[in-house]
């Protein structure tokens, strides 16, 4: 059997004690080699979801397979080749990080040496440090560490750059940029929206436990309006521009002197805008031209779903 | 399948070898845990060694002759009783506890092992402290105070065998209902003042009115205890034996059932 998407996922259902649905029925596969990000607010599934995948437990409906198995059922087949790296760490505080590698090497088959697991992270110093003293980001390091350890075919990530300052998360992009592109099949939620533009070959928008929007970036973001804002000088108001219709605009927000708007005919409205600045000689503080982005096609979403 | 080391089936059963270095690794770290946790080892180290001394006057007051017991094997019975239930029984309630409160068992489930293997390896220093403990509470007793040579060692090796591994899948029960390592405390308590009157660890059965005493011996940690004993003093038949060892045996299948059941693997939110 040879299978192209390491993961699939039909129709996938979970419901809660209490009775509520945190995931109503989505449907999407991962590629191998492909970095697939699951987007949304906090409550809109995510982690519900990835709980799934990673076989914590069984679905309330529908199917999940990854590497061709159930992950919950044969969890034997499916757990030597993936790594977890759950939303928040559950690690022994009392005990020191090279402690931690080398008791979850222990339970690994074909485990990297502890050492070169933390260089990956960037926790190579740290080895003698105890859990309960490192920061909020060197513990997401940790996780990733011990996600890696097993060289999985396939990684999820919950968050994983939750926490880590900017340095940080950028290394931990290189790193599973490095890892897809040597075949490793990533699959991470996350709720910032840049991280997924930049990193994600797909992705996946969930809005109250269902796939809202999904694709690669320029799909998902295809046909969003791109957004320009600035802000006028002392004195002048939105309603001295050109009327915004004219220009092409198509939404626009005022907050004081700060001026958004939304257009799908980019040029036109920077164009108008810019020539009646011009013109009026006035000089717009902030300019900013943006084609229209993740962000856009999130908050579009949100929109639409509380119209 | 593209990948060669691919398992063929999902249902691949992990190796003797493999699993034992999995329980080796986690039972590692536990004992690094165990060492680190001053109260605990307090608990677990002190209290059976010091206990018994305690309820020796108790003990000295009860008439020993005519039994075939004598201060020693009571004492030894104590001592192994205490045991079960400070070094193995209430060590590991709150092991599991404060393990699943750091997510730690949710994490650990990422992962390769089993449910059992889990289970099994966090209680593994617990057990082989309790194990350890017995031994030389063993060879203090008879050397100390002349318990003699014990009539049937068999019976006092599968009760302590029996009686730890009871210990351990009650904490892993006693766990499921215990929301923080502080509750910890006192949610073990009930099993071990059930157990201390009357499973004949500080109170010999013997003292005990014999309907409270063949109630008691229906208790999840009896039929160790009377093992245990039994082993020095060889009071127990055949039959009594086989019924003793089935009790156990029933405790046994209950609570792995109920840990089956009812344990919780993170927190409750």
């Amino acid at each position: 059997m040879d299978y192209e998407h390491v993961i699939e996922v039909t129709d996938l259902r979970r419901v809660y004690g209490g009775g509520f649905q945190a995931v109503r029925g989505i449907t999407f596969s991962v590629a191998r080699g492909e970095i697939f990000a699951l987007l949304g607010t906090n409550g809109a599934g995510k982690t519900s979801t990835v709980e799934l995948l990673e076989g914590l437990t069984p679905p309330d409906g529908g199917r999940v397979r990854v590497l061709g198995h159930d992950p919950h059922r044969e969890r034997a087949a499916v757990r030597p080749r993936t790594g977890v790296m759950l939303q928040e760490g559950g690690f022994p505080s009392e005990l020191t990080v090279g402690e931690t590698v080398r008791m979850w090497a222990g339970c690994t088959t074909r485990a990297r040496p502890a050492a070169e697991a933390l260089g990956l992270v960037g926790l190579g110093g740290r080895a003698e440090v105890r859990v309960k003293q490192l920061s909020g980001g060197e513990r997401r390091r940790l996780d990733l560490a011990l996600a890696l350890l097993g060289r999985p075919e396939v990684l999820f990530l919950d968050e994983p750059t939750t926490g880590l300052d900017a340095e940080g998360r950028r290394d931990t992009w290189e790193l599973v940029r490095a890892l897809r592109d040597a075949g490793t099949s990533v699959l991470l939620t996350t709720h910032y929206l840049e991280e997924a533009e930049d990193l994600a070959d797909r992705l996946a928008i969930l809005h109250e436990g269902r796939i809202a929007a999904a694709g690669t970036p320029a799909e998902v973001t295809a046909g969003r309006p791109a957004r320009i804002s600035f802000e006028l000088p002392n004195g002048y108001f939105l309603g001295d521009l050109p009327p915004l219709a004219a220009l092409g605009v198509c939404g626009h927000e005022a907050e004081g002197r700060a001026v958004r708007l939304r257009t799908r005919e980019v040029q036109r409205t920077a164009t108008g805008v810019l020539t009646w600045a011009e013109r009026t000689g006035v000089e717009l503080g902030r300019l900013e031209v943006r084609s229209a982005s993740l962000e856009e096609a999130f908050l579009g979403i949100a929109k639409e779903a509380a119209v | 399948m593209n990948a060669p080391n691919a398992p063929a089936l999902g249902g691949i059963r992990a190796t003797g070898a493999v699993v034992r270095r999995r329980l080796g690794a986690l039972a590692r770290a536990e004992l690094l845990l165990l060492g680190r946790n001053r109260s605990a080892v307090l608990v677990a180290l002190l209290v059976p060694l010091s206990l018994p001394i305690t309820v020796r006057p108790a003990i000295a007051q009860f008439d020993l002759k005519g039994k075939g017991l004598n201060i020693g094997i009571l004492m030894l019975t104590a001592a192994i009783g205490f045991s079960f239930l400070f070094a193995v029984y209430t060590s590991l309630v709150s092991a599991y506890v404060a393990r699943r409160e750091e997510l730690v068992l949710k994490r650990l489930r990422t992962g390769e092992l089993s449910d059992a293997e889990i289970l099994a390896g966090t209680a593994l220093p617990a057990v082989c402290l309790g194990l350890a403990q017995a031994l030389v509470l063993t060879v203090g007793c008879t050397v100390l105070l002349h318990a003699g040579a014990p009539a049937a060692p068999y019976l006092t090796l599968l009760g302590l065998v029996l009686g730890l591994l009871i210990s351990a899948a009650l904490a892993a029960l006693t766990a499921a209902f215990t929301r923080t390592t502080e509750s910890a405390q006192v949610t073990a308590l009930p099993l071990v003042f059930v157990s201390m009157l009357g499973s004949g660890i500080a109170v010999p059965a013997d003292a005990l009115p014999d309907r409270v005493a063949k109630a008691g011996e229906l208790l999840p940690l009896s039929p160790a205890v009377r093992l245990v004993r039994a082993g020095w003093t060889g009071e127990l038949s055949a039959d009594q034996t086989l019924v003793t060892v089935l009790t156990a045996l029933a405790w046994t299948v209950v609570a792995v059932f109920a840990v089956r059941r009812w344990f919780r693997w993170e927190p409750r939110r």
